[in-house]
């Protein structure tokens, strides 16, 4: 495990570069920072400075090497490194009236999804002709804010998480930039905006949605404390599990029959998928960090006791994020096999999870933590 | 050219109404659960069969129904039934549940927590503590957003 802070304004999104030697990170601004890799750490090398509120969520397409940031300002922007390595925004002409709260790339980079409290998705591709990005909205039938979206592995269903408890599976099909597709076990007809499939309906927020490698399961979390899903191979087949925790905000297939998710709790939990497509919570990933034993003398103990009324200083959490996990990403592997996990959190850490080799083998999502590869480095954020 | 005017009356007008793409609460269907009898209840506590009145009480809260007075008698009835059992047998009680029930439970419990009596209050710290120790923070988190309250 490697772990990072980046000051102490929570962050509210991150983004990798496709070899990982970069990273996109928003702190609860209106700026983006770009970090680059060295021996010492993470260097900031440019701060993506053009939205006028908070951004909300930040995406970077790997292959084509684009980032797309979206925030309050209801505004999304499009960057391009130009010759210099500078990179430069482009507007994207979302047509919404309230703040965009998530955007992600799809697998094929021709296109982006801007989910948004004005109650519908934009569906945004690059128009040749007039040269900028312009976007369709798929409305029906959203009733509330969309507070986060994921893209099928072809390209073009579009799973998505709302405030009226809802996840629903679109077509997100837009004829100008991709031939037109076949059905597949979601639905047949796929026309943009096609609303394919809806689940859920009671409990909270929608707080995070995820397909599986083959497209054929979608599990989310939402803020009852549960996770759910669905397997549209299996007659749509529903499964709810009931969390002790806090809410989880994050979650990613981390193999074939595994999930990681994280959130409130601070903790990632881990669940497995069996046959019978019954989720199960297996456990917390890594190792508890034990609380380091200082000397208690009179004198300290005196101190603490005049400064917090308690002997023991008991304000740091045995998990390693100290505050909420806000999203997880994947760092290596694809979600059939993920070897390395990326979060972020309240607590503006980001901490790189490995997979324990030795227990790979079970379930393939072993992920643990190896205490000695543990490598703190303080940012100093704005100076 | 606004006029200044002293009528405040169209600040209270509640303009969502009048937006036709406005949210609307889902209706749910109010499933036909009939709450169980009194005498049922009285029966099964007469023949110590405390766990069995209270596992036929959760399972079948009205928590879709609209009529609060069947609300209103559930609840009782529920708490009359915890008031019943002994300090030592609530934690074996508790893990008699099945999940669904001890999030019912939990809403009973914090329900009571919200107008309690003065016999009721001690009886419900034992339970929620109880039930706190099987369905942890999130049957709690599950009692501040669920919609279909008890």
């Amino acid at each position: 495990m490697e772990k990072f802070s980046f000051g102490v304004d929570p962050i509210t999104s991150h983004a990798w570069n496709r070899d990982r030697t970069q990273i996109a990170i928003s702190a609860n601004n209106s700026l983006v920072d770009i970090y680059q890799k060295s021996e010492e750490g993470w260097e900031k090398t440019q701060t993506l400075n053009e939205h006028t509120q908070r951004v909300t969520s930040v995406d970077w397409a790997p292959e084509s090497n684009m980032i797309v940031t979206c925030g309050s300002d209801r505004n999304a922007y499009v960057w391009i490194q130009n010759g210099n390595d500078e990179w430069k925004p482009s507007l994207v002409i979302l047509r919404i009236n309230r703040a965009a709260t998530c955007v992600r790339w799809s697998p094929l980079e021709n296109k982006f999804a801007v989910g948004s409290g004005s109650r519908l998705i934009s569906i945004c591709y690059f128009d040749k002709d007039h040269d900028w990005w312009v976007s369709k909205h798929i409305k029906k039938p959203i009733r509330s804010t969309i507070t986060t979206v994921d893209w099928h592995p072809n390209n073009i269903l579009l799973a998505c998480g709302s405030t009226d408890f809802k996840v629903r599976v679109f077509s997100a099909y837009v004829k100008d930039v991709e031939a037109k597709p076949s059905g597949n076990v979601w639905g047949s007809k796929l026309p943009l905006g096609a609303c394919l499939m809806e689940f859920g309906g009671s409990g909270g927020w929608v707080h995070g949605v995820s397909f599986d490698a083959t497209g054929n399961r979608l599990a989310w979390v939402s803020h009852d404390s549960t996770i759910n899903m669905v397997n549209a191979s299996a007659n749509f087949a529903e499964s709810q599990t009931k969390l002790k925790n806090l809410p989880c905000h994050s979650l990613q297939w981390v193999g074939p029959d595994s999930i990681v998710a994280g959130g409130h709790d601070c903790w990632l939990l881990r669940f497995s998928v069996d046959d019978s497509n019954n989720l199960t919570f297996e456990g917390r990933v890594g190792f508890s960090r034990k609380r380091t034993e200082e000397k208690v003398t009179a004198m300290s103990m005196f101190q603490s006791l005049d400064k917090r009324a308690t002997v023991e200083d008991d304000s740091k959490k045995t998990s390693i994020h100290q505050n909420s996990i806000v999203q997880l990403l994947i760092h290596t592997g694809g979600r059939e096999a993920v070897t390395k996990l990326s979060s972020v959190g309240a607590d503006g850490l980001l901490v790189v999870w490995n997979q324990h080799s030795l227990q790979a083998s079970i379930g393939g999502s072993t992920f643990d933590m190896l205490a000695e590869t543990i490598n703190q480095v303080n940012i100093a954020s704005q100076e | 050219m606004s006029k200044s005017t002293s009528t405040t009356i169209f600040r209270k007008v509640n303009i969502d109404e009048f937006d036709e793409n406005n949210y609307q609460d889902e209706v749910v269907e109010a499933d036909q659960v009939a709450v169980p009898a009194e005498e049922e209840i009285e029966r099964l506590l007469n023949s110590k069969k405390n766990v069995d009145a209270l596992q036929l009480l959760l399972r079948n809260a009205p928590i879709t129904s609209k009529n609060q007075v069947d609300k209103d008698k559930a609840h009782q009835l529920v708490i009359r039934v915890l008031t019943m059992f002994k300090a030592s047998e609530v934690g074996d009680a508790v893990n008699s549940l099945d999940s669904n029930s001890i999030d019912i439970l939990m809403k009973y419990i914090y329900r009571e927590f919200a107008a309690p009596s003065e016999k009721s209050a001690s009886v419900c710290l034992t339970w929620h503590e109880k039930v706190y120790a099987v369905g942890g923070v999130g049957s709690i988190i599950r009692v501040l957003t669920d919609r279909k309250g008890v």
